[in-house]
């Protein structure tokens, strides 16, 4: 029987795994050095705020994986041989493979900074991370005040999570508001001033200079780059991002760049060794899409396909309309189709942005300015029908049109206040920000 | 009672910790339940209406001010930081504090009414008649354990709900749903009740509907509203309406929830006063699987129960089954019905009865009276009357008023029956026991029929076994009372089933386990367990209900907060991530999951029945051609 070996046990493996196993009965074994079970990782944030326990961020039960005879193995691969088709741990022992799929994720990605190996400076990408953070900070005794560094996704979930037990935060932002690399200016400013309003300092066009540390190795301070200033705190939060978790693959003869490079089959350059969720990178970019996607969704479409592949049936990635949602504290944003930052709009993409008076709803829209397409909406504090805006993305409906059917779209709970008529008579009355 | 369900971690960081508003407001809350228990102990106070207010008001303003300590200080949001950390509300030790109180609390409630001061022939003592003068005020009668029952209950709902519409201030659906069962709970259970009391009209709770209501049929109730006239007979009626017609359409329209999380009273409760427990429900696959057997054993309990209540009720108005167990010792026995069994026969058994004399009522004009057989044996008075001739006269006595009826015989003579002679009339229902007991199997029969016949693609495998094994069984056991020996089921009389589904069901489970047990199993045990009302109301939910949770696309990250914050125990991410929609009998609508939701994946709706349940293993986002693909496969 054939052997389907999986490192790593996170959305993209798992759904892959699940697939396979609908469709043979492959061996299939899925390798983790994390943790034992499936767990969501865009939930740890609500076990150290208390809102769940470990085991309530596990999509499945236990018994879950006995039942679909999916192997799972709590083990390090240290190395990957792959003319032997063999992987080797690091606690010792060897694994056979027939085929090898490599869903690895991701890990925090940092600038060499001084200071990085102090204790209480960590990321927040797996669970050891978060043990670090219950470790380091457990309450705001032990752990008066925290600074982060890097205002993106992971930067303010930490700031949530920290705020719930009363530490200080201060957020160090590159650019000059929340996240401006994803999002429009005004919908960034306007998270800057939610997260402010939860109590933290976030400082924007700040960057790190280097950490210090007291005698016995814990951080003391760390020192702003443009000021000079230094900001005592006992925490350092590295959240300027993720990179591909590849370092076990030195000399396997997996070619790499960011991340492992594959094909839009999701295969390596090797035979029968494929790559998928966040430590792929796509040779050719696809549409707006980065090479190198760290998104649940992405991680998931990924292993739906290639298990298409593995069971015979060649599939191309090929992934709809671009989607992605998040809460930044209490504003949710979704978006559908693109919507893109000032840095990598192009001058044919006209928005129009509408806030609501309570600062905490908002949206923009992005068309074609000679077209009037439709190209894709961003929208904070009201809920929007995925469904609806992948068919208008699909039936490549103008702007006018998306318009006047907003409501179709609304995916609020019921009695909610609605805001279509009056987003509607904000655009007819405005001329298309372009700033 | 459940008023103290606060925080009670005085130490701790945050976000276990309170504030020195909270520490206050605690105290204040105290206070109040310190006068009830040194009220307990018979510390007679001296001005029952200022203690009884001063304790009441402590309690709600303690509660309302902690409440807006905790959460008006704060920006509107999901408030769920730290619900794992603190001991209430995370079994730990307050929580099995809080668990022993309120369980001790129901064993005396149920039980032991006496150690709350319950006096049944003369002036209440201890708690209880702390309550007395609020008992007067509204319906004229001393309060019982069931009217501070009642109170402390309307109490919780209101402030606690309070605190409820706090914490879901930014969430309109919520708190409307709040505002009406804190409306529902204060007018149709607490008021309108006690003020029918005092209008001499029977005691009724408009929205307490049979099942959950499992007295509304029994013998003494049908025979309460029947003696109180036109009222009496709309609220009969209104009942029957409200279990055949009015709850099937609004469930049709609006899913369960429109009665579970907006009317009824265990609802009310569990959604305000035991929200803070909601995440100690389990969500294992094995207590689903518990949760449909108890459940659904409930109801088939209850309406084994209740038909029986029935039957034995129209058997006993039937003067045919007099025996000599009929108890009408002195008194004047009234029949009509000339067929089955012969007068003699009847005249015999309730002479036996020790009856003073037998009167027959002739209905029907035209025939001719019943004749007696044969009088050997008989030695107590025998008239046959005829009904329209005594009109009048009928209806003082059944006034239990002295009246004269003319005799129907050739003499034209009279028999007076007095003041205080107690008569008993038979034979006096529109329907018999026959007709009862073959209109329930044939409503049994048509709806299992109805859901075989149109839904039956719809119930998994071993829910349609477990129908059908039910179906078998509660048929089987109709048709045994009614072949078997009068009155009786399995050995069992109707009065002591209806005793012992009201000792274990109604009692035990609801009140003992399903609020006693709030910090431990979490706050809708009774819904999700217990309900016959609920499982009647989820079966029509899942299989003819316009209502869904919506998941929308492929937005869900399988995070987990809808299941962990779902009441019913009902593991909503497990659809979620699949794209599904979520249609489950035992979704109570209360719309918390859709609420904690991070990424606006659930949305409660009622739409076409069209595309409900659907399942895209290849979620949305996907490639389009891989998407058809697979779901044709």
């Amino acid at each position: 029987m054939e052997h389907i070996v999986i490192i790593g046990n996170g959305i993209a493996g798992v759904t892959a795994a699940r697939h396979i196993r609908k469709q043979s009965d492959k061996k299939i074994t899925l390798i983790s050095a994390e943790a034992d079970y499936f767990f969501s990782r865009t939930a740890l944030m609500y076990v150290y705020m208390g809102h769940m326990r470990w085991w309530d961020i596990e999509p499945y039960e236990s018994y879950f994986w006995k039942k679909n005879d999916l192997n799972l193995k709590n083990a390090y691969v240290e190395k990957v041989a792959t003319n032997a088709k063999t992987l080797h741990f690091a606690e010792g022992g060897t694994m056979q493979y027939d085929k090898l799929i490599i869903a690895s994720g991701s890990t925090t990605n940092t600038f060499g900074w001084e200071g990085l190996d102090l204790n209480g400076v960590q990321g927040l990408v797996t669970k050891q991370d978060l043990e670090k953070l219950e470790k380091n900070a457990p309450n705001k005794k032990e752990c008066p005040s925290a600074v982060i560094v890097g205002g993106g996704l992971i930067g303010v979930e930490m700031a949530e999570m920290l705020r719930t037990r009363g530490i200080e935060v201060t957020m160090l932002v590159r650019e000059d508001a929340f996240w401006t690399s994803a999002l429009p200016k005004p919908e960034a400013e306007m998270l800057s001033r939610h997260i402010q309003s939860h109590g933290v300092d976030i400082r924007h066009e700040t960057n790190l200079d280097k950490i210090l540390g007291d005698e016995n190795g814990n951080v003391r301070a760390v020192v702003v780059k443009e000021t000079g200033e230094e900001i005592p705190c006992n925490v350092v939060g590295i959240t300027t991002g993720v990179k591909p978790n590849i370092s076990f693959l030195k000399d396997s003869g997996i070619e790499t760049d960011i991340g492992i490079l594959v094909n839009r089959k999701l295969e390596t350059n090797i035979k029968d060794v494929y790559a998928i969720g966040d430590c792929a990178q796509q040779r050719e970019p696809i549409g707006n899409r980065p090479p190198v996607e760290a998104v649940w969704y992405t991680g998931r479409i990924m292993g739906e396909t290639l298990a298409q592949t593995i069971c015979g049936n060649p599939w191309e990635y090929n992934p709809g309309n671009w989607f992605n949602s998040a809460k930044f504290f209490d504003i949710e944003y979704q978006t559908y189709g693109w919507v893109q930052p000032k840095r990598r709009r192009k001058d044919s993409e006209a928005q129009f942005h509408w806030k609501c008076k309570s600062d905490l709803r908002a949206v923009t829209i992005s068309y074609h300015k000679e077209s009037r397409l439709f190209l894709g909406i961003n929208t904070f504090g009201i809920r929007m029908r995925h469904e609806v805006f992948d068919r208008w993305l699909n039936e490549k409906r103008d702007v006018d049109y998306v318009m006047q059917n907003l409501k179709q779209a609304n995916f609020d709970p019921e009695f909610y206040r609605k805001y279509e008529k009056e987003i509607l008579s904000a655009y007819k009355n405005q001329q298309p920000v372009t700033a | 009672m459940s008023t103290f369900q606060r925080n009670m971690s005085l130490t701790g960081e945050p976000p276990k910790t309170i504030n020195t508003q909270q520490k206050i407001a605690s105290f204040i809350g105290l206070a109040g339940l310190l006068v009830l228990f040194i009220a307990l102990f018979n510390v007679n106070f001296p001005n029952k209406t200022l203690w009884l207010s001063v304790s009441l008001l402590a309690i709600a303003a303690g509660t309302i001010w902690f409440a807006r300590a905790e959460y008006l200080t704060k920006l509107a949001g999901i408030k769920n930081n730290g619900v794992y950390f603190k001991s209430l509300s995370s079994r730990g030790f307050w929580g099995w504090i809080l668990g022993i109180t309120l369980t001790l609390f129901y064993v005396a409630l149920y039980w032991f009414p006496q150690y709350l001061g319950l006096v049944k022939d003369g002036d209440n003592t201890g708690v209880i008649s702390l309550f007395d003068p609020l008992s007067k005020f509204l319906s004229g009668n001393p309060a019982s354990q069931w009217f501070l029952y009642g109170t402390l209950y309307t109490l919780a709902i209101l402030a606690f709900g309070i605190k409820f519409i706090w914490k879901y201030r930014h969430n309109r659906y919520e708190v409307i749903r709040t505002f009406s069962v804190m409306f529902f709970q204060l007018s149709f259970a607490f008021v309108i009740p006690e003020i029918l009391v005092r209008l001499n009209q029977p005691y009724y709770d408009f929205k307490n509907i049979w099942p959950l209501n499992y007295e509304l049929f029994a013998g003494y109730k049908i025979d309460e509203f029947l003696s109180a006239g036109d009222v009496g007979l709309i609220m009969l009626i209104f009942g029957i309406l409200s279990i055949f017609v009015i709850t099937p359409i609004l469930t049709y329209k609006y899913g369960k929830r429109w009665y579970c999380s907006w009317v009824c009273g265990c609802g009310g409760l569990a959604e305000t006063a035991g929200d803070p427990f909601r995440h100690l429900s389990d969500k294992r696959m094995v207590a689903w699987k518990v949760e449909r057997w108890v459940v659904h054993s409930v109801v088939v309990f209850v309406t084994v129960m209740t038909t029986a209540v029935v039957f034995s009720y129209l058997q006993g108005n039937e003067s045919q089954s007099i025996s000599e167990w009929s108890g009408l010792e002195n008194k004047t026995v009234l029949m009509s019905d000339p067929d089955g069994k012969p007068i003699n026969e009847r005249i015999l058994a309730a002479q036996k009865a020790k009856a003073s004399q037998v009167i027959f009522i002739n209905k029907a004009e035209s025939k001719k009276a019943p004749v007696l057989e044969t009088t050997e044996g008989i030695n107590i008075p025998f008239h046959v009357i005829s009904e329209t001739e005594n009109e009048i006269a009928l209806t003082r006595l059944k006034s239990g008023l002295s009246a004269s009826l003319l005799v129907d015989s050739a003499s034209k003579e009279y028999i007076t029956i007095n003041d205080g002679v107690e008569t008993s009339f038979f034979d006096n229902l529109w329907i018999s026991k026959e007709f009862f007991i073959w209109f329930v199997i044939g409503l049994l029969t048509l709806v299992f029929g109805g859901v075989m016949l149109f839904r039956r693609e719809q119930l998994a495998k071993d829910a349609k076994y477990g129908a059908i094994g039910y179906f078998v069984v509660v048929t089987s056991i109709l048709l045994f009372t009614y072949f078997s020996t009068p009155g009786k089921l399995f050995f069992f009389n109707a009065y002591e089933l209806r005793q012992t589904y009201g000792f274990l069901i109604g009692a035990m489970f609801s009140g003992v386990i399903g609020v006693g047990f709030y910090p431990i199993f979490g706050n809708r045990v009774w819904c999700r367990f217990g309900c016959p009302m609920a499982a009647i109301l989820g079966f029509q939910q899942r299989l003819f209900s316009r209502f869904r949770i919506t998941t929308n696309g492929g937005q869900c990250i399988s995070c987990g907060n809808c299941s962990t914050y779902c009441e019913m125990g009902i593991d909503v991410k497990a659809y979620a991530q699949k794209g599904e929609n979520i249609v489950r009998s035992s979704c109570v609508g209360c719309g918390i999951c859709s609420a904690v939701c991070p990424r606006g994946v659930l949305k409660l709706e009622d739409g076409p029945r069209k595309g409900r349940i659907e399942g895209n293993e290849v979620l949305l986002g996907n490639d389009v051609d891989l998407m058809e693909y697979v779901n044709e496969k």
